[in-house]
């Protein structure tokens, strides 16, 4: 755990980072040596040191410091480090929605953000809608209008339509399909989520 | 599955958890120092591996291990000849571009991913060929019998008939592609005990495999799946790739986690493959079929077999003494296929209802009239009456709800500025499947049921429809029924697949259920108990605290006497812009005639799935190879479009509604395969009506419009 010291992405800490590097490539050259310093984790000692950066980010309201690697995704850091398996991984290209997550309150895939570019933000991810037990309109209206059958997709569905309402982009069916064409739902559960999201918009309910 | 905040008893009994990230998938286990593996694929086609270099990923930091053909790790069955050759890691040969020829396993993801691309793998190439049709006209290609042909009176008697029409359809590579990506964890520990959370449709299927690759006791091994993101077919086999896993787990002593990329999920885990099919018809000059001939051939793999239902259709939906059909796989160098929703039935349905359709047109005859003119009494390839059929019923009320009386014989005559309206229809056919189960019922003096079942839920709503059974049968309320599956250890049932789990788990559930309230009944009388006591009452007076039975459940002799398939009626309505192409689909009426409906909400929506499915099957997906090279080019989902929102109009759904009870207690039938099946006939037969162009090879892209 790193404290929020931004001196480590500057320039200065670049330069360092650079050079210390090279011994990395030199002890890698050796492989005896290598093999010693990976039974001792000495690799990971390495990374701490020299390939992890500090990362200071707001999940669900709750603040977490981490040193990370810079090309750890925010996708693969929600599920795999914070185990907040919520958000799913579809495509890890952009191309599916599964991720879908609030940054700062916008609509985002999750997979095409890296975690260290969401310094100081404030990240919303599926498990932070409810109130404990007590579900989000949009929660409760995918339960009663079935909007999913698998499940899989479900979360970034549910993100994506609650960012939809708050937009205003719920004027028409049409509309709400257009702007729900970036969450793909395999099991074909369109219409349904089209309703749930319908129902919310009319019910006129703080989302 | 944990069944709580029901406020209507049809919502899903697992939708608080799949609206809050709570359900757990496979890949969404924590496991005490899990390590990731990453899978490295062949860059050729076919040939043989002749070097492959992974000191440098060895090197990379975090690694743990490589494994490869090269120091293959124990898998017994692997060593023995026979069956599939592709046993991965015991093999240097090369079957298909982008199969797995090693994993790397390190101890973050990042690192692993990063080390997979430093192994560099040297090949002995050889000609490959991915084209059925090239494969079809080479006589040296081998091809094989996928079905014993078919005959019913004269052969080919199409040809000298009245009226004739003789057509080619084919149909693309469509991929499954649920949304969660594929993969495994595995967990070997001493003494051959091994433990994996699965992405599977069976889960003692994958505990079946497991057993037998790695020659170890059945028990030894526990498969929890309780939640799937999606299947559509793919779940049905224990990939290589989860094999490697496992032989990975066993390699480093430690859990391992794969999760193939969505590249990967175009070449690893299957697909419907493609096919090339005639279909012959012929018809007196007022509408009686007198000759049905199909032929379909159907892509398989080199390495593997792979066959599927193409014509099965043909042999009994309409009333015809002449039919005849073959049906022959032709292996290419491509990942073997597996069964995708509706699989072969709904290959086969394109080609047979839009030949169905172009007869109807050839006989200037509404198509919905022709198929009430040819509508069979009885099954004439089983020589059987059917449990149930109500397909009449079906298309009135399908044809009512759509305002098929718009419709204009003539193509083209709905015009309304650069847009042409058309209607089509189609019909899907499935085998009402029940097969054998086991459930474990316990009820617990609580006042709870809890019901157990090593079944699983791809997302249908398993759990929902087998609570909905059971509260019907004991006056229980759905929210204090549990029913748990995905779990290997608990009573054995078949994979979900078919249209069978409802039919065949369902059956189980209703049988155990009756066993129950018989013993609550007995332990009433015995304690001089009213006989219609409640059975918390009954098992607080003879001291209790819960009786369980378990029942093992299957078909009696109904199923020699009667033909028993599910139906589904599909009516389209679609405008086609005259300038661009575009094609969309403005209106969908499914009907479904499958017996008694258990569960209405999940049923609906399985329907309306099917529905999605088709339109992205009629539509826009194609999985496309570049020939030369044995690639996909499209293999994400930016290039390979599979239906969004947008893409999907409202869409009603009418059930038939009426039980058979001659196909299980419930009398309900199937329904997940005739949600599909039949669907992108309706598009293409729409697409006809719009604008007079019959387009016979799948997907109706603007271009095909357009030429």
């Amino acid at each position: 755990m790193h404290s929020s010291d931004n001196k480590k992405n500057s320039g200065d800490s670049r330069r360092d980072f650079l050079k210390k590097s090279s011994l990395i490539t030199a002890v890698a050259l050796t492989p005896s040596v290598a093999m010693k310093a990976a039974e001792s984790q000495a690799d990971e000692k390495f990374a701490e040191l020299f390939e992890k950066i500090p990362l200071n980010i707001t999940v669900n309201n709750k603040a977490y410091k981490a040193s990370i690697e810079p090309r750890v995704t925010l996708l693969d850091y929600l599920r795999e480090e914070l185990h907040l398996t919520g958000t799913k991984k579809g495509c890890d290209h952009g191309q599916c929605g599964a991720c879908t997550v609030h940054v700062d309150g916008a609509r985002i895939n999750s997979c095409l953000s890296l975690a260290v570019m969401n310094e100081g933000k404030k990240i919303t991810t599926i498990e932070g809608l409810a109130k404990g037990e007590e579900l989000h309109p949009m929660q409760q209206a995918f339960i009663k209008h079935d909007g999913f059958q698998c499940g899989y997709c479900t979360s970034g569905q549910i993100m994506s339509a609650v960012a939809c309402v708050r937009e205003g982009h719920t004027n028409s069916r049409a509309e709400i399909s257009e702007y729900m064409s970036g969450n793909i739902c395999r099991c074909g559960a369109y219409p349904n989520i089209v309703d749930a999201i319908v129902e919310v918009k009319e019910g006129g309910m703080n989302v | 599955m944990e069944n709580r905040i029901l406020k209507d008893e049809n919502d899903r009994v697992d939708g608080f958890l799949k609206v809050t990230g709570g359900a757990k998938y496979f890949a969404e286990y924590e496991l005490p120092g899990l390590t990731y593996g990453v899978l490295v694929t062949s860059t050729i086609t076919k040939g043989k591996i002749t070097s492959l270099d992974t000191k440098a990923a060895e090197k990379a930091p975090g690694v743990i291990a490589v494994l490869s053909h090269l120091n293959k790790p124990s898998a017994p069955a692997y060593e023995q000849e026979g069956g599939s050759q592709m046993k991965i890691f015991y093999t240097d040969k090369i079957f298909y571009n982008g199969q797995p020829i090693a994993i790397v396993v390190a101890n973050t993801f990042e690192r692993a991913t990063y080390a997979a691309s430093l192994v560099k793998t040297s090949y002995a190439k050889e000609d490959f060929n991915t084209n059925l049709d090239k494969a079809i006209k080479d006589p040296k290609a081998k091809k094989l019998q996928g079905q014993p042909d078919y005959k019913r009176g004269v052969e080919n008697a199409y040809k000298t008939a009245e009226i004739k029409i003789e057509q080619q359809y084919i149909l693309p590579i469509e991929t499954h592609n649920p949304m969660e990506l594929h993969g495994i964890i595995a967990d070997w520990r001493p003494a051959n005990k091994v433990t994996v959370y699965a992405k599977t449709q069976g889960v003692k299927a994958t505990q079946g495999t497991i057993a037998n690759v790695f020659k170890i006791p059945i028990e030894n091994i526990q498969v929890n799946s309780e939640f799937v993101g999606g299947g559509f077919g793919m779940g049905l086999k224990t990939w290589p790739l989860e094999i490697a896993t496992v032989m990975a787990s066993k390699h480093v002593g430690k859990p391992v986690k794969l999760v193939i990329t969505r590249m990967q999920m175009f070449t690893m885990v299957g697909n419907r493959p493609t096919a090339i099919q005639k279909v012959g018809l012929g018809a007196t000059k007022d509408g009686k079929l007198t000759g049905i001939t199909h032929t379909a051939f159907g892509e398989s793999a080199t390495y593997e077999n792979f066959t599927e239902g193409v014509v099965n259709m043909a042999k009994f939906m309409y009333q015809c003494d002449n039919v005849n059909t073959s049906y022959t796989i032709v292996p290419v160098d491509l990942g073997v296929p597996i069964w995708m929703r509706g699989p072969g039935e709904a290959t086969g349905a394109f080609a047979l209802e839009s030949a169905i359709d172009e007869m109807a047109h050839e006989l200037d005859m509404d198509p919905l009239d022709f198929r009430i003119k040819n509508d069979p009494e009885m099954d004439q390839q089983k020589n059987k009456p059917f449990s149930s059929k109500n397909i009449k019923e079906a298309y009135k009320l399908g044809a009512a709800k759509i305002g098929w009386s718009e419709r204009k014989n003539k193509p083209g005559s709905l015009v309304e500025g650069p847009w042409q309206t058309g209607y089509g229809v189609s019909v899907g056919v499935f085998n009402a499947n029940r097969g054998k189960a086991s459930v474990k019922g316990t009820l617990k003096a609580d006042g709870t049921l809890l019901l157990q079942s090593a079944t699983s839920d791809i997302g249908p709503g398993t759990g929902t429809g087998m609570g909905l059974i059971a509260s019907k049968l004991l006056n229980i309320p759905t929210n204090k029924i549990t029913f748990e599956l995905g779990d290997s250890s608990l009573p054995p049932a078949p994979s979900q697949g078919g249209s069978a789990t409802l039919s065949t788990i369902g059956s189980a559930v209703n049988d155990v259920c009756l066993a129950l309230k018989s013993t609550i009944a007995e332990l009433a009388a015995n304690s001089n108990m009213d006989a219609t006591s409640n059975f918390v009452d009954v098992l607080k007076k003879n001291k209790l605290p819960s009786v369980e039975i378990t029942k093992e459940s299957q078909s009696g002799k109904e199923r020699d006497n009667y033909s028993m398939y599910s139906f589904s009626i599909h009516f389209v309505q679609v405008k086609v812009h005259k300038l661009t192409g575009v094609v969309k689909v403005s209106k969908i009426v499914s009907v479904g005639d499958s017996g008694k409906i258990v569960s209405p909400k999940t049923a609906r929506s399985q329907m309306v799935g099917g529905a999605v499915g088709g339109i992205g099957m009629a539509l826009t997906e194609e999985a496309i190879l570049d020939h030369r090279y044995g690639r996909y080019i499209n293999n994400n989902f930016a290039d390979y479009h599979v239906p969004v929102n947008a893409d999907v109009p409202e869409i009603d759904v009418i059930f038939i509604d009426k039980p058979d009870f001659l196909v299980n207690p419930m009398g309900a039938k199937g329904m997940g395969e005739i949600a599909l099946i039949g669907f992108s006939a309706a598009v293409a037969n729409a697409v006809f009506n719009a604008t007079g162009k019959r387009i016979r090879t799948l997907p109706i892209t603007p271009d095909k419009i357009l030429a």
